[in-house]
């Protein structure tokens, strides 16, 4: 590879660049940042983010937005938690991606049939989602599950913490969707130009419904393993996560206007977040300039790609 | 004699109606947070007592819609607002709105920096954090490294909680803050900050959150390091689960609010000055330890 193609691989993925560039940073600044077990609680925080992102970069490369992620989390967390109470650890898991599973449909469905804008339909989800936690639990968390729920959090499979297997194994997959299926080619064909799509024999409509289902089921699965690492299910769960996973899909070089973006890069954006809590932590760095440091990073880098 | 009697009824019913007739307002900052829960459930507990008819409301946490909540109150013309502000600052215009319909205003846990308030009720955070810091003082001899985990920046508790426990702290010239680090009042932001903060610094003695969802999302950090029993864990709020942690061991202590006594205590005070007149009474705050937890 010559280094022109070297530097437009680099361009191509932002995300990669700007990593690389922070890990730097916070390794020349502290030396309790650049160990092998700072990086494995990098990639166990980054799970939860990381695999809800890989819900939005498909949402976002539709041409749609999740804004109910975070409430999605919550209610799957709390009926989780409710079953590990009575009921088997695989009923639990089982009932958590079905309630992700149904509210993300529910999004897709009203988006397609009702014609209304994403940004609507999961602002309001949000809210009832949120509302449906709250009413579930009475506001109170629940807490204390069998040891053997709790190996989702903190167990690992060959030194590796379960967490990020999981990530992993679901990158693969998204992977796989986005490159190797039909679904992956309609969502960039759909969010390129939904008419174009609908044109020429795309059911848009069915494949809007499978993709917020994704994303509400890869919501569910992050709000397993949090209620696995805190050994507790709390209402709160997932506030402000909507967010942080569009900052990640961003950062990975996606385009909120749709057809563009990548599973890779959402994996890198992820990253970028994750390293920037830890390091800012190590660092301690005052929490009141923490806030705009993050900002400021992603202002950086959505210039950086405006340059390509 | 028919007469009588009459008057008899309807004189009872009015004073019946008349003592069932108070209608007060509860505006809260939040219901997503076992604490308020409490906070209402207290209240509600002392409503029922005395016969007031409470009209709960929940701004969650943002003070446009707690203006609002406001607002309808005063509509509904209830006799008295009890108000637990999501801001001390963005509360003033909701409170000023409720003198100017000649309606009294009593506010919990947070005080509002303005308007006519007649009895504030609260526990005093700054010696809470102050007990917090001689507690830890005493478990670790006067000497060794403590990390403290704050909450929402900018909000009263963290910073009366935080100003309380880092006086206090440099009255022991052997405890060294070696971290002091957000996690903004949540259990899931306590853990990834705290295995951070163990990063850093793997050699602490002390972890002082300034509520209890974080010392339990650090507990959770510490537990994953193995270092569960060495690190001393000091949270603040007693929720139900701080006080499960006190009791197997895994937090050494929390300083108690007494949510639940602070929503009676606001609803007793309200009845008192709608039927007489007021007084401020500060909610004790008490330790709890393994000894003293029940």
């Amino acid at each position: 590879m010559s280094w022109k193609a070297i530097l437009r691989k680099m361009r191509e993925y932002p995300a990669i660049v700007g990593f690389v560039g922070i890990v730097i940073f916070f390794a020349v600044l502290s030396d309790r940042f650049f160990t092998l077990s700072n990086f494995l609680i990098i990639l166990r925080q980054v799970s939860i983010q990381a695999i809800i992102a890989f819900g939005m970069t498909i949402v976002i490369i539709s041409g749609g937005i999740d804004l109910s992620v975070g409430s999605i989390l919550a209610f799957s967390a709390v009926v989780l938690a409710g079953f590990l109470k009575s009921g088997s650890v695989f009923v639990a898991i089982l009932m958590a991606l079905l309630v992700g599973a149904a509210m993300g449909a529910a999004n897709g469905f009203i988006i397609a049939k009702g014609k209304i804008q994403p940004f609507i339909v999961t602002l309001a989800t949000m809210a009832i989602g949120r509302s449906l936690t709250l009413v579930y639990t009475q506001g109170m968390p629940i807490t204390g599950f069998p040891r053997s729920f709790r190996f989702i959090g903190r167990g690992d499979i060959a030194g590796v913490p379960v967490p990020i297997v999981i990530m992993l194994s679901l990158f693969a997959l998204m992977w796989f969707i986005l490159h190797n299926t039909k679904l992956g080619l309609y969502s960039y064909a759909i969010g390129g130009n939904e008419t174009a799509a609908k044109l020429s024999g795309v059911k848009v409509d069915r494949y809007k419904v499978v993709i917020y289902m994704i994303s509400g089921v890869l919501s569910a699965v992050s709000g397993i393993i949090l209620t696995a690492r805190l050994n507790s299910a709390q209402p709160t769960f997932g506030v402000g996560y909507e967010l942080d996973a569009i900052a990640a899909v961003v950062l990975g070089g996606a385009s909120l206007a749709g057809g563009k973006g990548n599973i890779l890069g959402t994996l890198f954006g992820a990253l970028i977040m994750g390293t920037l809590n830890n390091g800012l932590n190590i660092l301690n760095i005052s929490p009141f300039y923490q806030q705009a440091v993050k900002g400021i990073i992603i202002l950086i880098a959505v210039l950086l790609e405006r340059e390509n | 004699m028919r007469k009588f009697f009459v008057v008899m009824l309807v004189v009872a019913l009015s004073l019946g109606i008349f003592a069932a007739k108070f209608k007060i307002g509860l505006s809260l900052s939040t219901l997503n947070n076992p604490f308020f829960v409490s906070l209402r459930d207290g209240a509600l507990d002392k409503a029922k007592e005395l016969g007031i008819e409470l009209i709960v409301v929940d701004a969650q946490d943002k003070p446009s819609k707690q203006l609002n909540d406001i607002e309808d109150l005063i509509q509904q013309k209830v006799n008295l607002i009890i108000v637990n502000p999501t801001d001390s600052d963005a509360i003033v215009t909701a409170v000023e709105e409720a003198n100017e319909a000649g309606i009294p205003v009593i506010t919990v846990d947070r005080s509002a920096n303005g308007g006519k308030v007649i009895v504030h009720i609260a526990s005093d955070n700054v010696r809470g954090g102050m007990m917090a810091a001689d507690f830890i003082a005493k478990k670790l001899g006067g000497k060794g490294k403590v990390v403290e985990l704050v909450g929402i920046p900018g909000t009263s508790a963290a910073r009366d909680r935080g100003k309380g426990f880092e006086t206090e702290l440099k009255k022991y010239p052997g405890l060294k803050l070696v971290a002091k680090q957000t996690a903004n009042f949540n259990r899931a932001e306590g853990l990834t900050v705290m295995e951070n903060i163990l990063q850093a610094h793997p050699d602490i003695d002390a972890v002082f959150a300034q509520n209890d969802e974080m010392a339990l999302g650090a507990i959770e950090a510490i537990k994953a390091e193995g270092k569960l029993g060495k690190i001393i864990v000091v949270g603040f709020d007693a929720i139900p689960d701080a006080i499960e942690a006190v009791k197997k061991g895994e937090m050494a202590a929390t300083i108690a609010q007494q949510p639940f006594l602070m929503g009676q205590l606001a609803v007793e005070k309200a009845y008192e000055y709608l039927t007489t007149g007021t007084i401020y009474i500060p909610v004790d705050l008490k330790l709890v330890t393994i000894e003293t937890a029940k």
